[in-house]
């Protein structure tokens, strides 16, 4: 990475980071725990990197450890996901109620 | 060509983590929100696989496959109650996953990278290996593997502060000479301990704040093997769970106000701390079940104020049905929810709302606080410090300070409690000592299930 990409990629976090508390910090305490787990699972996009990793064949270690971070990686894309989507099906007004 | 179908899908799925986050404003956009986060996820997914550098599918596909299984298998069978262990141990996942990519490239690439991707990456590997055995000491002590106490020692805090200076002067030294492999393994070793040694002296009932700080750390980690890679999307991505998980804790520790890093350091709960006075004195005024039945049932405003109790008895179900039993005699019922409350940010909303209570019963701090004195009956279920008067009233308690429902300003209480030991944080609670409050003892689950028989009968 040279000194260019480094800038744009801090221009980028310091947007993103701006972007997340502006869009964060209006979820109300209510879904919270979905909050919680939904940005665990959109983190889980390391993903992408894992998946790299463990198919360009660069040697075996490095395979090895592709492979270790993509099980990883999805138990916390899928779970996470699933999760949320679960408890957000709880949530109901009044007169959906049985 | 490829590379622009493959940016294409990483610029697209930023576009959707983000739209995905901003449906989470509110529980009627919520789902579809999510909809477009995971879509842009298999987005980002695709895209990858046709990246130049892949070669072979066959550790991708198997690694995918076994993945989700677990994943989704944990997601699926986990009782509602168990969410803040399965959330820990997500977190502990995501990290390492971020650790292990790091590995691989420092094992790949040694003192071949510049000094901008080595610090990168040893923020990825910092980060990642402390939030993975971090996480995994929270998920056990929620899950009662591990003590819930704070477990300390004589010099704790020196020795910790050795353990993260010793981690930082190994980062610092592959900063100056990248080729050190020795210092870049022995960082990851002690990052691992240190991730150990941060969690064990922090009590259960902090670990709001303690999830939120993992959470934090897991995404920044995978923003910064964004750095490493040169991807944005992971950039994005990890900024966001980031500061999601910061904006959380710092919510958490004003819940309680206290400092973060009171909460880190301190180990608040140990018996030592406890130095407030039980100045409340006095005999504990115990109700028997019919007469806590006949001011239920006779009430016009009931408020329930759920902890971490509810969800040890499993009794949420129950709770709700005696909320319907009252509604059905024509009383109001709400539900007061502190944020502190439960073991992780929101978990009692989420364990009401499964047990089918709506949203709109649910109220928080602000909201419940004024409504107190025009209750006739308040029910405690499992909670104690976030409904002690004395974090308003004592100045000299531990715990002062702290935003509590008012539960003492209800015309009368009932706290519904399994034995007459002292709370979680072994802080006297003058409530349960005021005129108005009748002490209700045994199983949470199995009282109210008597009481909504009682209430019915009434």
């Amino acid at each position: 990475m040279n000194s260019e990409a480094l800038i744009d990629a801090l221009y980028i976090f310091a947007l993103a980071a701006f972007l997340g508390y502006q869009v964060i910090s209006r979820v109300p305490p209510l879904l919270h725990s979905p909050l919680m787990s939904a940005t665990n699972a959109i983190s889980g996009i390391s993903l992408v990197g894992s998946l790299v990793t463990a198919g360009a064949h660069y040697n075996k270690v490095s395979t090895a450890l592709g492979f270790a971070a993509v099980v990883c990686s999805s138990i916390n894309v899928v779970g996470g996901f699933w999760i949320t989507e679960r408890m957000l099906k709880f949530f109901r007004q009044r007169e959906t109620r049985k | 060509m490829k590379d622009y179908f493959v940016e294409a899908s990483y610029f697209l799925a930023s576009l959707l983590f983000i739209l995905g986050l901003k449906g989470l404003s509110h529980p009627e956009t919520a789902r579809r929100g999510m909809h477009y986060a995971e879509f842009g996820m298999l987005m980002a997914v695709i895209g990858t696989l046709l990246h130049k550098e892949i070669v072979s599918y066959e550790w991708i596909i198997a690694g995918l496959i076994i993945g989700g299984t677990i994943g989704g298998a944990i997601s699926y069978w986990v009782p509602m109650t168990a969410l803040p262990q399965r959330t820990a141990l997500s977190h502990a996942f995501g990290a390492l996953a971020a650790a292990l990519v790091g590995i691989s490239e420092y094992y790949r690439q040694g003192g071949a990278m510049g000094e901008v991707k080595v610090c990168a990456l040893g923020f990825e590997v910092l980060l990642g290996s402390l939030t993975t055995t971090g996480s995994l000491i929270a998920c056990g002590k929620l899950q009662g593997v591990l003590p819930g106490a704070p477990m300390t020692f004589k010099g704790q805090n020196v020795f910790n502060m050795t353990l993260l200076a010793t981690t930082v002067g190994c980062f610092v030294y592959l900063l100056i000479t990248p080729a050190a492999a020795a210092a870049f393994y022995l960082m990851l070793t002690l990052a691992f301990v240190f991730g150990v040694m941060l969690v064990l002296p922090i009590g259960s009932a902090d670990m709001p704040v303690v999830m939120s700080l993992l959470n934090s750390y897991a995404g920044l980690a995978a923003a910064a093997t964004g750095f490493a890679l040169s991807n944005n999307v992971l950039i994005i991505a990890g900024t966001l769970d980031g500061f999601s998980g910061f904006i959380l804790s710092v919510l958490m520790c004003k819940a309680m106000n206290r400092s973060m890093s009171n909460v880190l350091f301190g180990a608040f709960g140990s018996a030592a701390a406890s130095g407030g006075a039980d100045a409340a004195g006095g005999e504990m005024r115990e109700i028997n079940l019919e007469d806590a039945a006949t001011q239920m049932a006779y009430a016009r405003q009931v408020v329930f104020v759920p902890g971490y109790g509810m969800a040890t008895a499993q009794a949420q179900h129950a709770v709700r049905e005696l909320a319907d039993a009252l509604e059905k005699r024509g009383a109001t019922v709400k539900f007061a929810i502190h944020p502190v409350a439960g073991r992780m940010p929101g978990h009692m909303n989420v364990l009401l709302a499964e047990a089918n209570v709506p949203y709109s019963s649910l109220y928080e701090l602000e909201q419940i606080n004024p409504d107190f004195p025009n209750t006739d009956v308040a029910v405690v279920i499992g909670a104690n410090d976030v409904v002690n008067p004395d974090a308003r009233d004592n100045p000299k308690s531990p715990i002062a300070g702290m935003p509590i429902l008012e539960v003492d300003r209800a015309k009368s209480v009932v706290v519904l409690k399994r034995g007459k030991g002292k709370g979680f944080s072994g802080l006297e609670n003058p409530l349960f000592f005021k005129e108005n409050t009748g002490m209700l003892y045994g199983d949470a689950k199995e009282s109210l299930a008597r009481l909504v028989h009682a209430v019915q009968q009434a």
